[in-house]
């Protein structure tokens, strides 16, 4: 199945980022309709379309809005918040959207502000996306100056705000509840869910926070319908999902197609086979939190939540990192392993302490110190990490399950043997040298 | 140490907010932008004052975000991803030319005072990798000899400066609605 470019349709125009051009592609005319109708019908266009969200958790967008209250006071306001903190390694596909079609999030997020009553959105922008938050912030300022956003909106009589602010370099922020910490000035730590936003949110008021690309499908849902939406992707994976392919492949990047599409289309077909020639090794399908599957669990899975699942892995983000055969599995973690490492917010003792432990026991291994006890030691903390199994978390917020998922059931799961060869031989089995991780 | 100009910039991002604190993480990138690339303890005080927190609150807030620098840095801030993919795509040979032409390691500045290397992780955009950026902004698909050939062009033409790294924005200040 070829790309199906919707959200992506105008990304490679290069003065789609203004507001001019936006207009002659028929933005905002979803706005327009949008205000026409019902809050509560929009509402019910989300959950009957099956929208799931596009950050990484693929929660049902339209069950997330109905926790919202139907009648925000002065004293008690509701809140929007795009998440826009896309850091997940192999992740890039927001980035694009933002710098390049910025109106597609802005009329989505209007059209959400509109149904769940909220008078006053944020988008928060990960610090390092210097030239989409300058996008952003010019595209804003012509929505103001079109009046699309501001008071009596198109004389609709709905008024809402948007404010952008920038992150400042932290992967932890990307969690919901940790970024609505830092956009109130504080360090990202994460809050305990329940209280869920959509009761406690930001400031303490109910809050709705989705990811952009959630965002920038309302205004295609709402001019084009729920059939329309649904007649794309699988009964539970519906709509379009933008995925980011990276590694060695071709011709990296991103490509949106149907949900449920095979992953051997995705790699040999879009995104041009493997490079050089080479043989596929290994593929992580969801950002590096995401377990990577061997050659032949990834040649026969679909692209959708349900098939990743059964393959012992997770959509996640949508970022695929695909490794040919040169590639050093256990140096892999060990990168892996040092991200987790370095980005822990260190609120909960067994992330904090936890994930300094992979890193080290793993860059042991790479040293050529590794002791065969070293293997049970890494598994063990993994275990006490994020459980026996997968959804058993036992830290604070899922950046724990995501240190310890890529290499318990991952790497160790699909390349002990490449963990035994290095303990044994004090090399890498497939001849590579050492590489970055002693740059800490 | 900051100015009045930077103080009532800083005023006016906590006006933006429904709750002023807000503004802390924009007070930073003003105090940044106006020190040369780092936030020395005598702006963090003056953000504190301006913005009636205490200055350990400040600090605390700002040691949690790479993007603040706590200690002075040169004046190009050159960061080569090294997550997973870049990594695989010769990250490492990127590192090593600014290593030989700079004299300096991941984390140092060089003597003249040009340039400050950082190894960094995923900058969203594992599709040009390997990528980097300098000041902000992005180079991707480096090659070891462009990589080369950029740090000759920073010495002689010199490059972009960080207005954008350490920009606080307020577009929304054409229509302000009230809360509610």
């Amino acid at each position: 199945m070829p790309e199906v470019k919707i959200l992506r349709k105008y990304i490679d125009d290069p003065e789609q980022h203004k507001i001019h051009r936006a207009l002659e592609h028929g933005y905002y005319q979803g706005l327009k309709k949008a205000l026409g109708m019902g809050q509560d019908e929009i509402i019910e266009m989300v959950r009957a379309s099956g929208l799931r969200g596009r950050g990484g958790a693929g929660a049902p967008t339209g069950m997330k809005w109905g926790f919202m209250p139907k009648e925000p006071t002065a004293a008690r306001p509701s809140y929007l918040i795009c998440n826009a903190d896309e850091s997940e390694p192999g992740t890039f596909n927001n980035r694009e959207l933002m710098e390049d079609d910025p109106h597609l999030l802005i009329e989505g997020m209007i059209i959400s502000a509109y149904a769940l009553r909220v008078r006053t959105m944020f988008i928060y922008i990960r610090g390092e996306m210097v030239l989409g938050a300058k996008r952003l912030a010019d595209a804003i300022a012509e929505a103001y100056a079109h009046g699309f956003l501001g008071e009596n909106i198109l004389g609709s009589g709905f008024s809402t705000n948007l404010i952008l602010h920038r992150g400042a370099g932290a992967y932890i922020c990307g969690e919901e509840t940790a970024l609505m910490d830092s956009l109130e000035g504080l360090r990202g730590h994460p809050r305990s869910k329940p209280p869920f936003p959509a009761v406690q949110g930001l400031y303490g008021m109910p809050t709705t926070i989705n990811n952009v690309e959630t965002l920038c499908n309302l205004p295609y849902l709402v001019n084009n319908g729920v059939d329309w939406f649904r007649s794309m992707g699988t009964e539970k994976s519906t709509g379009t999902k933008i995925f980011s392919v990276s590694g060695h492949v071709r011709k990296p990047g991103n490509y949106e197609i149907t949900m449920g599409t095979p992953l051997k289309e995705l790699i040999y077909d879009i995104a041009g086979g493997m490079r050089d020639g080479r043989d596929l090794k290994a593929v992580i399908p969801g950002g590096s939190s995401m377990p990577m599957i061997p050659k032949e669990l990834a040649l026969n899975t679909n692209m959708d939540f349900e098939s990743l699942q059964s393959a012992g892995t997770m959509l996640g983000s949508g970022g695929f990192m695909v490794f040919d055969d040169t590639t050093d599995i256990v140096q892999v973690c060990e990168v892996i392993a040092r991200f987790y490492k370095n980005e822990s917010c260190g609120k909960c003792v067994p992330c904090r302490i936890g994930t300094d432990w992979i890193y080290k026991i793993i860059s042991r291994i790479t040293s050529g110190y590794g002791r065969r006890e070293d293997l049970d030691l890494l598994r063990g903390v993994c275990v006490n990490l994020a459980g026996e199994k997968m959804m058993d978390s036992r830290s604070f917020c899922p950046l724990g399950d995501a240190a310890a998922w890529p290499i318990i059931w991952g790497g160790m799961k699909h390349f002990m043997h490449e963990f035994e060869y290095w303990i044994e031989h004090k090399k890498s089995p497939v001849g590579q040298e050492r590489g970055l991780p002693a740059l800490v | 140490m900051l100015s009045e100009q930077a103080k009532d910039a800083i005023r006016e991002q906590m006006a933006r907010y429904p709750c002023s604190r807000s503004a802390l993480g924009a007070a930073l990138y003003i105090a940044q932008e106006e020190c040369g690339g780092w936030v020395p303890h005598e702006a963090v005080k003056d953000v504190a004052e301006v913005m009636g927190l205490e200055p350990a609150d400040v600090q605390s807030m700002m040691s949690f975000y790479v993007m603040y620098n706590k200690e002075p840095i040169g004046k190009y801030l050159i960061e080569i991803c090294h997550n997973v993919s870049c990594a695989l795509l010769g990250a490492q040979k990127l590192i090593h030319v600014v290593e030989d032409k700079c004299g300096i390691h991941p984390g140092e500045t060089s003597e003249d005072g040009m340039f400050t290397l950082k190894g960094v992780e995923c900058l969203a955009a594992c599709g040009g990798a390997p990528c980097l950026q300098v000041n902000g902004h992005f180079h991707f698909n480096v090659t070891p000899e462009q990589m080369s050939k950029m740090i000759d062009q920073l010495r002689a033409e010199g490059g972009p400066d960080r207005s954008l790294y350490n920009a606080a924005y307020v577009p929304e200040k054409t229509c302000r609605i009230q809360n509610g």
